[in-house]
């Protein structure tokens, strides 16, 4: 018997009643409408979720100088002056998994406006790309600095809520001097509101100015003299007095190098440094290739040999990035298997049918033997019966489970993604229904007694 | 030769603990192109006979030769194989397939046929059977729109698509008017007369029987008659 007529006799016994068919495959439809809407909000829900981990900043990899050893002293991660801004912009241009690159030039200083002043939790020296790389861009007032700034040395920053909360009393900053190290920069910007990171630091207590500003108009510490954070307390400079809180006691932590000390370990001060570039990886899963382009492009730059260890390291927000994955892939999983049960339901619902149908049907089935039918067609008949049906029911449920998917992203406007693998499952999950539980229905029929089949009515 | 021919049959059904013997040594020959009538009241095995003949039922002991082949120890398969080329089942209640068309109920047993057959070869031997049978213009219709001669019509000449030798029509006119009957009964005459099918009438009805050559009487599991042998 070929497969033609099977197809053929299966699709007039299913015509023979309608109703029965369709309300049979209800089951397979509304399971596979499930499985295909539910994998779409899943998709749809993971992606958004994957905005919002690349806004808290999943895809940030932040390149740290090394670690800095004088006399056997490890002045420990990012003490090395070996980063610079031309390595920020080389990374840019020569790694293709990295979408956005900002230097950072980090000081810690009081800010003065007015009667009040105020010490932010960092105050970054950058270029404008930054807010681009930590999903920052669209200002709460006023606008970025640009790229003409930071050539310029533009004494302007923008300011983040904490900031205008603390030095403004929430009036408007823009227009407004502040001065920081007596050094008088004009706010040009409020940033958006962003809240405390995963370490609970508050990231709107943030100030960002053009790094060429702060470096050299503010920091301005001698190039000699390490990483700033650790001198930033201790150093003397001349332009800023206030900072000072006993001016004349100068206690160091270290002990001050002799000037024999300092001709036998001469610093090389050959280039302006940055103390870190942050870049952004183009996706969550390039991240892992943006660290190697990273580290060749930086290796050849600085000049290492083979056996050298790095002079800087990239750290990425694996803990973040976990986190992501782990939470998408858990909500898609947890939708498809409470989906998948829907269609077992809709399976068992088929064998009941077919039960029905082989009971019902046992006069004919006892007639199609005696002209001949071996028992293997009868079993091939209900069971092509049993998966055009639910073949059937996949592809209205395939219909149905788009629609359903458009609507609620129409109406509930959750997000929803068009998912191919979801529509192919549903297809060869609802054809292996129609087998594993067609097959009991119609190996029952097939082992009828021709005699017996006949004198049923 | 003979087509039948039947040595020695016996056939016990086993309920249970009892055994209860239906046929009880049935010894019996039917020629090519008879048009015989098996003949016996209810429960006297005609029956069970008639499921041997048709290849549907094996027999617990006895000989059963269907042109010149040994029957009783072939395989379910074999037997459906034998049913579907060599002989066609005529049944009382008609047993067409509902909301089917008289033309699709006539195809069904080809569905089985391992004749290698396009579809339009199908189609012109049905409505050619159709035609033979009277009922050309009511292919399309369906057996709740038939009457109960026009469905059994279609019976026969579903019975009929595969090129059979052997018809087995069991009680044929059980469910019809005695006109119908009639009909019907010259129709199975017209077949054997022109065709030279052989048929076996089943039945239990003496005005039946008046229709076929030879009327073979069964009792009790025995033959009572043989009858003759035209």
């Amino acid at each position: 018997m070929r497969l033609y007529g099977i197809l053929k006799t299966a699709a007039s016994a299913l015509r023979r009643n309608i109703m029965r068919t369709l309300l049979t495959t209800l089951g397979i439809v509304i399971g596979v409408a499930a499985v295909i809407t539910m994998m779409e909000i899943g998709n749809g829900a993971s992606i958004a979720i994957k905005r919002t981990m690349t806004s808290i900043g999943a895809n940030t990899l932040v390149i740290i100088p090394g670690a800095q050893n004088i006399g056997g002293i490890n002045m420990g991660i990012g003490s090395m002056m070996t980063l610079t801004p031309q390595d920020a912009e080389a990374v840019l241009k020569e790694c293709t998994a990295i979408a956005n690159v900002a230097p950072i030039v980090r000081a810690r200083a009081q800010l003065v406006y007015g009667n009040r002043n105020w010490v932010p939790t960092s105050i970054y020296g950058t270029t404008p790309s930054f807010l681009k790389v930590r999903d920052w861009t669209g200002m709460d007032q006023g606008e970025a600095f640009t790229e003409h700034d930071v050539l310029n040395l533009s004494k302007v920053c923008i300011v983040g809520q904490t900031i205008v909360r603390e030095l403004f009393g929430g009036q408007s900053p823009v227009g407004k001097e502040i001065r920081i190290r007596n050094v008088s920069f004009k706010v040009i910007g409020v940033l958006r509101p962003k809240g405390a990171n995963l370490m609970g630091q508050d990231q709107d207590d943030t100030l960002l100015a053009p790094w060429t500003t702060i470096k050299y108009r503010v920091v301005a510490t001698s190039l000699s003299s390490g990483n700033q954070s650790a001198t930033d307390t201790s150093s003397t400079t001349e332009v800023n007095s206030l900072s000072q809180i006993y001016p004349n006691i100068t206690s160091s932590l270290y002990p001050v190098p002799s000037s024999i000390e300092q001709a036998d370990l001469p610093q090389p001060i050959r280039f302006t440094n940055v103390d870190q570039i942050l870049t952004a990886a183009k996706g969550a899963d390039e991240i892992p290739s943006a660290i190697g382009q990273i580290t060749a492009v930086l290796r050849e730059r600085h000049h290492l040999l083979a056996a050298d260890p790095d002079d800087f390291r990239v750290r990425d927000m694996t803990e973040i990035t976990k986190a992501m994955s782990s939470t998408t892939e858990l909500i898609t999983r947890l939708l498809l298997y409470v989906a998948m049960i829907s269609l077992v339901v809709g399976g068992v619902g088929i064998m009941n049918i077919m039960l029905v149908s082989v009971t019902e049907r046992t006069h004919e089935i006892g007639l199609r033997m005696a002209v001949g039918a071996e028992p293997n067609d009868i079993l091939q008949q209900f069971l092509i019966e049993a998966v055009v049906l639910c073949l059937l029911g996949g592809i209205m449920g395939i219909i149905l489970g788009r629609g359903t998917s458009y609507l609620v992203s129409k109406v509930l406007h959750w997000p929803t993604a068009p998912s191919l693998g979801a529509i192919v499952a549903a297809v060869v999950v609802s054809a292996s229904v129609g087998v594993i539980f067609g097959f009991y229905p119609a190996w029952k029929g097939s082992r009828l007694d021709p005699i017996d089949a006949l004198r049923y009515e | 030769m003979d087509l039948i021919e039947l040595h020695d049959i016996c056939k016990t059904y086993h309920l249970g603990e009892v055994d209860l013997p239906v046929l009880k040594g049935v010894s019996l020959g039917i020629n090519r192109g008879d048009l015989a009538a098996l003949m016996g009241a209810s429960g006297s095995g005609k029956s069970t006979l008639m499921h041997i003949l048709g290849c549907l039922d094996h027999p617990t002991s006895g000989e059963y030769l269907l042109d010149g082949r040994e029957i009783s120890g072939l395989t379910h398969r074999e037997q459906a194989r034998l049913r579907n080329q060599i002989i066609g089942f005529v049944f009382q209640n008609f047993s067409l397939l509902p909301r089917t068309s008289a033309l699709e109920n006539v195809l069904m047993p080809l569905t089985y046929s391992r004749e290698n057959l396009s579809e339009h070869q199908k189609n012109e031997r049905a409505l050619e059977l159709l035609r033979k049978v009277g009922l050309a213009d009511r292919s399309d219709h369906q057996p709740s729109q038939l009457s109960g001669g026009e469905q059994q019509r279609v019976a026969i000449a579903r019975a009929l698509i595969n090129q059979p030798e052997l018809l087995l029509a069991d009680e044929p006119t059980g469910n019809l008017d005695s006109l119908t009957s009639k009909e019907i009964l010259q129709m199975f005459q017209q077949l054997n007369r022109d065709d030279g099918i052989t048929i076996i009438l089943v039945t239990h009805d003496p005005s039946v029987a008046q229709y076929a050559g030879r009327i073979i009487r069964i009792k009790d599991g025995l033959i009572e008659s043989p009858g003759d042998a035209p």
